[in-house]
């Protein structure tokens, strides 16, 4: 029995050595992988963190799990970018209010070759029915983020059925998406803030951009306590007017990566 | 391939330099797995001591499942934990969905098999004297089992060594269960996930090193336990 003592004593042990670290307040956030891999999240969360004395857990996932979570109440705060889904997500009750945090926009990327001609296309559209017709690789998210859901729309403005032996669905995040776009030579939607912290790592360019269909907004969301009563609201709502303020808003358009700007505030 | 060159240069910076987010990881995964491989001792050395020594109907099955439970990937155990621990399912009230005991828990999972057959294993191919003897010299069951296992330690650590190199190495579970959260639920393997995810391939590669170096330090350490 002495050898069970021990085991069960290094048990208890370790759990009194981790206990400490569970006891701190911690708010739960789930967001996209362009917030978290960009870098914006490393810059914006310390001064809240020690303003608070809180720890903030990042879940960067694409925005349509990212609001699963928050239906699910797995978390307390979504930061996302479909609008859409987020107003749905607002009017079913399980968010509080969705507030605008920042923008910034889409870029189509494409190789340098540019096999589909619509290289400097003002109307997406017009460029994504070029691209189908010519049948070079599309790599899309396929992954019900808030890209691939922009990308859907696009499609359906375009009047195209994606589909066919081209059209490739990854079901991974924006920075893999680039990169396989990249090694099959193919064409991809991508939010501009991914692309810049990409953009050095592989030989794709913007082959259209500026379109008003573009535009790429960034929403916040607090999990409905109504709905989750576990939810930590105080926390959550002084997450959200801390970026909101006018501290936060620095924050965020000052963050720059190779010395661009990657997000804007309104 | 240009960034394996780089990716060793960087992992031996990480490893010298003693980067305090890589150690940070790094404690994270051997924090979990220890735990995790503890908690599976306690459950499946019994177990496998009980399931070699004793006959039972459906014996035979219960060695097929363990083996097949042996097999059973990562994400499908991280899923059926993840519908157990989320808000909405059954034990949602505790909030331990994306925490270090969430991944643990995922962690016992796919390692009691593992201990439990390979205890099985080692106690069947004990000497079959000891256990009648200890049992006539006036031992209970308890300690005639106790005897056994002492007899046999080397298989026990064997199988406590594949257990770990099972959990120690595993993703799918660690991303599921912990969410791959920065200095709380990052461990090795989820950060060699996100790095890739990032097209930072020599730092992913670099990790990998670093977690093979581990690795190794501890099956040393364990080697050395073995030898005395």
């Amino acid at each position: 029995m002495h050898q069970l003592r021990i085991v069960l004593a290094l048990v208890l042990l370790t759990t009194f050595l981790v206990a400490p670290a569970w006891a701190e307040e911690r708010l739960r956030l789930a967001t996209t992988t362009s917030t978290e891999n960009s870098g914006l999240l490393a810059a914006l969360l310390p001064p809240f963190e020690k303003a608070q004395n809180c720890k903030v857990d990042v879940i960067a996932v694409g925005t349509g799990k990212a609001i699963k979570l928050g239906e699910a109440g797995d978390v307390d705060v979504v930061m996302v970018h479909d609008k859409a889904n987020e107003e749905k997500f607002v009017a079913e009750g399980f968010g509080v209010e969705r507030k605008d945090l920042m923008y910034n926009d889409f870029v189509l990327l494409g190789p340098s070759s540019d096999p589909a001609g619509v290289l400097g296309s003002a109307d997406i559209a017009e460029a994504l029915k070029k691209i189908a017709a010519s049948g070079t690789p599309f790599v899309s998210r396929g992954d019900l983020s808030g890209t691939h859901s922009k990308e859907k729309e696009l499609w359906q403005a375009a009047g195209v059925a994606p589909a066919g032996a081209w059209y490739l669905e990854a079901g991974l995040g924006m920075g893999e998406v680039i990169t396989m776009a990249g090694e099959r030579q193919g064409y991809t939607l991508s939010d501009r803030g991914t692309w810049i912290a990409f953009a050095a790592k592989n030989d794709l360019r913007i082959v259209a951009e500026g379109d008003k269909r573009l535009f790429n907004p960034y929403g916040l969301i607090v999990v409905n306590p109504a709905r989750h009563p576990h939810v930590k609201v105080k926390l959550a709502e002084a997450f959200v007017a801390f970026l909101l303020s006018e501290e936060g808003r620095k924050l965020i358009s000052g963050f720059t990566v190779n010395g661009q700007q990657l997000f804007f505030t309104y | 391939m240009y960034f394996l060159g780089d990716s060793l240069g960087t992992a031996l910076t990480l490893l010298i330099s003693l980067d305090g987010e890589v150690l940070r990881t790094v404690w994270t995964s051997l924090f979990v797995s220890f735990a995790a491989i503890l908690a599976a001792m306690v459950v499946a050395v019994p177990l496998g001591g009980v399931i070699a020594l004793r006959e039972f109907p459906g014996k035979r099955l219960t060695l097929t499942l363990l083996n097949t439970l042996m097999a059973m990937p990562t994400v499908v155990v991280g899923l059926l934990i993840y519908g157990l621990l989320s808000r909405q399912g059954p034990f949602g009230e505790h909030g331990l969905l994306f925490t270090p005991a969430a991944m643990m828990l995922g962690q016992i999972v796919l390692a009691v098999p593992i201990v439990a057959h390979y205890t099985v294993a080692a106690v069947a191919g004990a000497d079959p004297r000891i256990l009648p003897t200890a049992l006539t010299l006036g031992a209970g069951p308890l300690r005639a089992m106790l005897q056994i296992f002492v007899e046999v330690r080397f298989g026990l650590v064997a199988a406590v060594v594949a257990g770990f190199g099972r959990i120690i190495a595993e993703v799918g579970v660690a991303m599921m269960l912990g969410g791959n959260i920065r200095g709380y639920t990052r461990t090795m393997t989820t950060a060699i996930a996100l790095e890739t995810s990032k097209g930072e391939f020599a730092f992913a590669l670099a990790l990998g090193l670093v977690l093979m170096t581990v690795a190794l330090l501890v099956n040393l350490f364990l080697n050395l336990l073995q030898q005395r």
